[in-house]
């Protein structure tokens, strides 16, 4: 086991199923609860509503410009109603990054659970003081001259990077570049690049 | 608090460790944690604000020892067993129950179901903002200095930004202050703003070049600040 997954023992694992029994009596769990959890997350494969409007916004620029001013009212053209998002541009004079160095504050209505690097010490201590570094360790490299912004996740906002569409993708639709899109990038933690040639 | 989980800016943990093709959930167990978290706030057992407090105050050494839903488990039981919601006793009587059971579902220790069935989960967080009642103090674009404060009870004003210089690159609107709400406080809500910081101001002459970085910050976190050349 990595320090990601540190080992756990008996008694956690007893707490959660006490505090869950507890929970139920109570009125305070739903029985169907914690299956409607796994099948959200697991069974829901589908491709994120961020993924998808960052595609609509590569292809579409009055769509771009509501994602960054409006953003509330632009992802409710995929059917969610998120008040809390906030979109950051990339371009070629500046690279976003988002963290929350206090918790884990993620934008999980867009990008689903948070992997568990997002979550680790070691991200949320670096990336605000040394993110060309831990972007180095992602494989991306920033020049000197692109200027970094890091997003430390304080407060209810949560923040979404808007990546570079990538060069050579202009004759690609939306559903094309969609599998193009990672939840790293949209972390800000890597670019979005064509396949490459086979 | 100036507490373990305020990590920005500490060294010594080494490089960011992925995992390929990573589950939702490594252990059943994480995602009954989940239920569990969503099932308290949106019935109201706690506010969020509580809820991340409860977590803070997790002894520092099994913070660091421990994974993310384990600091939520020790989280949501101190602040569920602070505001009895439940016992203490009956938690640690119910988790012997279990550690002697490993296989019996949750079920197998509940004695009767309510008569009101639980609400179903909410998948949202309650919206923090709330109707501006007052104009903000700060300006777009006017320089401010955070405030060198060292609360013993909840904040959001990381410990690496405290007594820096920044400008106001943003205002939010009015959000519910986490300093009173975790704390029976009251929402007390207060104007939010996006304040940009210089790497070097935040890490002096060792900060890597051409480095901003953008925290959300409430008025009472903020003074005004005469601009730096």
């Amino acid at each position: 086991m990595g320090k990601n997954h540190p080992n756990v023992d008996k008694y956690v694992v007893s707490r959660v199923r006490a505090l869950e029994s507890i929970l139920l009596e109570k009125g305070i769990l739903p029985p169907d609860a914690v299956d409607r959890v796994v099948q959200r997350y697991e069974a829901d494969t589908g491709p994120m509503v961020g993924v998808r409007a960052v595609a609509r916004a590569w292809v579409d620029p009055a769509y771009k410009q509501r994602l960054l001013e409006d953003p509330r009212g632009a992802l409710k053209d995929f059917g969610l109603d998120y008040e809390a998002l906030r979109v950051v541009e990339n371009t070629p004079a500046v690279h976003n990054v988002v963290v929350c160095t206090l918790c884990s504050c993620y934008p999980w209505a867009v990008l689903g659970l948070p992997p568990t690097w997002y979550k680790m010490p070691a991200y949320r201590s670096r990336t605000v003081a040394e993110p060309r570094k831990v972007l180095a360790e992602f494989g991306l490299t920033i020049p000197e001259s692109r200027e970094i912004r890091v997003w430390d996740s304080s407060a209810e906002l949560r923040y979404m990077v808007l990546p570079e569409r990538p060069a050579g993708s202009q004759a690609m639709g939306e559903a094309a570049l969609i599998p193009l899109i990672t939840r790293d990038a949209l972390i800000g933690v890597a670019d979005v690049r064509l396949p490459s040639p086979a | 608090m100036d507490g373990v989980h305020d990590l920005g800016g500490m060294h010594g943990f080494g490089p960011v460790e992925r995992e390929a093709n990573e589950p939702a959930f490594h252990e059943p167990w994480e995602a009954a944690v989940y239920a569990i978290m969503r099932a308290s706030l949106g019935t109201g057992q706690y506010t969020l604000d509580e809820f991340r407090h409860g977590v803070e105050r997790m002894d520092p050494a099994h913070y660091l020892r421990s994974g993310y839903y384990e600091h939520w488990l020790d989280g949501i039981a101190r602040v569920l067993i602070e505001k009895g919601v439940v016992s203490g006793d009956e938690l640690a009587a119910r988790t012997a129950f279990f550690a002697e059971r490993p296989d019996a579902p949750a079920s197998a220790a509940v004695r009767a179901m309510p008569a009101t069935p639980a609400p179903r989960i909410k998948w949202m967080a309650p919206d923090s903002e709330r109707p501006v009642t007052k104009a903000p103090r700060f300006a777009v674009g006017e320089t401010v200095v955070t405030r060198n404060i060292h609360p013993t009870g909840h904040t959001r004003l990381p410990r690496y930004a405290r007594g820096k210089h920044g400008v106001i690159h943003r205002q939010h609107g009015t959000h519910v202050f986490p300093d009173s709400n975790a704390h029976r406080g009251g929402e007390q809500p207060q104007a939010l703003y996006s304040v940009r910081f210089d790497a070097r101001e935040l890490w002096g002459p060792a900060a890597e070049p051409n480095q901003h970085v953008y925290i959300d910050l409430w008025e009472p976190y903020l003074e005004p600040g005469a601009p730096r050349g």
